[in-house]
């Protein structure tokens, strides 16, 4: 019999019962926040039925929150709307004796930076979220999937998911990264690959040199991204890096705890026999800093490349989705890419807001600061950190410094600009060269033209004023 | 949940590909807590430009598609945020089906969840019904139990369907209840889990 594959495992360890082809999977652990609850609350309510493990639930503030004036709380929002739902979140969470890391606690943030902050996340679990980028979870070696609201009720009242299992997929990324290129560009790298459909119906794993390379942020930054190649998750194996990760942190096992986890942890690992329904493997030489050019994150461009002509598209679809996006873009077939001019620069979103990722905006700041460059004088530019304790760290190592002084905007922690449900937001025509995760038409606000980077060529676009080869800054 | 059996309506042929589900309901509908009245801000910046009015050449806006049952579309629809917003809306604005070459997972669980079905058929099968889609003074029909769709001029083209999704569709049936009925193996699973790692229960 062929060996397991590591979604195997963790598929196998919480499969609670058969019903005809859906199995009944067992949740360790369901974050929630503020903007797809309040409908399964509800539902609950209507159906008198209870949450089973409010123990096994985390619930943050982090979509709607403004990125100032968090120590108000719930005051601090002025959309009307935006501060029933958070009330709501709070009055659902008491309700139901839920932990709560309220707007302003220093352990609030981005649902995907506290999961793994608090040492919540760990390798084989089952984690879901009614947000798609749960994936990010995947990087400790643990299911973590993105679900809608009536599947967040059905958690709250049974803690489990009924699901058909997914196909296994295979990502191999060989050798090492070359400078300046990182976790976010090889991500791009493989959805410019595989194309925003081709991980539908599988759960992707990541292997290989360059993925065992990276850091835990590294790892995270490539999970995350696994939902805009149409996985269902993604996940990487956990190893010394991940336990060392994880030790220490207030949910993380402690004493003669630690060590009976630790054992089980490591068994969840792929067996060298176990077969993957499909394999893909790249070679991380090939990959340049990599950035979007269109209006779906498959539309990658290596910075030094030009935009592409919608005629060397397959189908007709995608030639008229390609079209469409120029036009939206305000971009020209055959321009260099790094001619497009930059408004604003967004630093953050559950993809780039982890210490690593403000280090490396710091890095490249400080460089740029020495030589007497400042942010671009027509260019508005924000660092919004993943959480508060993040934010801490960031201001103990003195990079809120660094930023500020080089004309960077040092803001609160949130969801923000990643999809403007809070206040910032793009204005129609602007141009932003953003670390989050989506590039879609009006995503960062009506009109607004985004370009997917990592951390570090995001600053450095907001030093030139236009997208720009990171290395040209090394 | 309403069942969904058959529906004979009009079909609204929607010819892009990698539809997002920021652009079936924008964020600024998001700060609801109802599922209801969602039909206001579906495909908002398709269907209406800066100054709120109505964009008259977007296919659900065009007099023929009016009250379309059904949306055609290119492949890989409702990628992205998990929102089941998006459902809610199509709903809301009485689209119970829709047709594409290929759906997101996690979009395509939402439907299921809320008794819209998403038809999955071949990439040239999805541009005949486009095709035949052209004018909107037509019936088209999809009936779940045969699992077919058949299009104004007789051509019927069958899709597959899980089985179970299949029945709870038919039925109408909330997943939790079938779910809770498997409760006393949740109730094992969680105490031989209590003790196999006990370290999850004092977290
Ligand atoms: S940062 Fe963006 S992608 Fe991440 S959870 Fe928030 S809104 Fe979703």
């Amino acid at each position: 019999m062929a060996g397991k594959t590591l979604y195997d495992k963790i598929w196998d360890a919480h499969a609670v019962a058969q019903d005809g082809g859906e199995t009944v999977l067992y949740i360790d652990l369901h974050l929630i926040h503020e903007v797809t609850t309040p409908q399964a609350f509800a539902g609950l309510r209507a159906a008198g039925r209870q949450v089973r493990r409010p123990d096994r639930t985390l619930a943050v503030a982090d979509h709607n929150v403004p990125t100032v004036g968090q120590e108000l709380g719930v005051d601090a929002v002025e959309d009307e709307e935006a501060r029933l739902q958070l009330q709501t979140l709070g009055r659902n969470v008491a309700d139901n004796g839920i932990e709560y890391f309220q707007m302003g606690d220093p352990r609030n943030g981005i649902v995907h930076v506290v999961g793994p902050e608090q040492g919540r996340t760990q390798p084989g679990m089952t984690i879901v979220c009614g947000d798609s980028h749960t994936s990010t979870h995947g990087a400790f070696g643990a299911l973590a999937q993105g679900i809608g609201t009536s599947e967040v009720e059905h958690v709250l009242a049974t803690q489990t998911l009924r699901q058909a299992k997914s196909k296994n997929m295979r990502v191999t990324v060989d050798g090492q990264l070359g400078p300046g290129v990182t976790a976010k560009d090889m991500a791009l790298a493989i959805i410019g690959e595989i194309g925003t459909a081709g991980g539908t119906g599988s759960v992707i794993e990541f292997a290989g040199e360059a993925v065992r390379a990276l850091s835990m942020e590294g790892r995270m930054t490539l999970c995350n991204l696994t939902i805009e190649g149409g996985a269902r998750a993604g996940l990487v194996a956990p190893d010394d890096k991940t336990f060392a990760y994880i030790m220490g942190r207030p949910s993380a096992p402690k004493g003669a705890a630690w060590d009976m986890a630790l054992s089980h942890w490591k068994t969840f690992y792929t067996d060298a026999d176990a077969v993957f329904d499909r394999e893909v493997v790249l070679k991380a030489e090939d990959i340049a800093p990599t950035v979007t050019w269109g209006t779906s994150p498959e539309d990658v461009v290596a910075v030094t490349g030009k935009v592409p002509d919608p005629d060397s598209f397959a189908t007709p679809d995608k030639r008229a989705s390609a079209v469409r996006a120029l036009d939206y873009m305000g971009l020209t077939a055959g321009q260099p890419i790094t001619e497009a001019k930059i408004d604003v620069v967004f630093i953050g979103s559950c993809t780039n807001s982890r210490i690593e990722d403000l280090r490396a905006a710091a890095a490249v700041a400080q460089a740029a600061y020495l030589e007497g460059r400042l942010v671009a004088p027509h260019v508005r530019a924000m660092v919004v950190p993943g959480s508060g304790l993040v934010k801490y760290q960031a201001e103990e190592e003195g990079l809120d410094a660094i930023l500020k002084a080089a004309g960077f905007e040092w803001r609160e922690p949130g969801c923000s600009m990643c999809l403007g449900m809070n206040p910032d937001r793009l204005t129609p025509g602007q141009r932003c060269a953003s670390t989050s995760n989506r590039n879609f038409e009006g995503r960062q606000g009506r009109g607004g033209r985004t370009h997917l980077m990592s951390p570090a060529m995001a600053a450095a676009a907001a030093i030139a004023g236009h997208i720009v080869d990171v290395r040209t800054f090394l | 949940m309403k069942p969904f059996t058959r529906l004979d309506g009009r079909a609204a042929p929607l010819h892009l590909a990698n539809v997002d589900t920021d652009q079936i309901i924008p964020k600024q509908f998001l700060k609801t807590v109802e599922r209801e009245g969602l039909a206001k801000g579906l495909f908002y910046d398709f269907r209406f430009d800066e100054q709120g009015q109505a964009k008259s050449d977007f296919v659900l806006n065009r007099p023929e598609y009016k009250g379309a049952a059904v949306l055609i579309a290119g492949d890989n629809f409702g990628c992205g945020s998990s929102r089941e917003h998006a459902p809610w809306a199509l709903m809301d604005f009485g689209i119970t089906c829709v047709i594409s070459s290929s759906f997101a997972d996690i979009f395509k669980n939402n439907c299921l969840n809320n008794g819209l079905l998403p038809v999955v058929l071949k990439p040239e099968e999805v541009e005949a019904l486009m095709d035949e889609a052209k004018g909107g003074n037509h019936v088209f029909t999809v009936d779940l139990e045969s699992q077919t769709v058949t299009a104004p001029s007789g051509a019927r083209f069958a899709f597959d369907i899980d089985p179970d999704r299949k029945d709870k569709l038919l039925k109408g049936l909330d997943a939790i209840g079938e779910t809770l009925q498997h409760a006393s193996a949740i109730d094992l699973f969680e105490s031989k889990r209590a003790l196999s790692e006990p370290w999850m229960e004092d977290a």
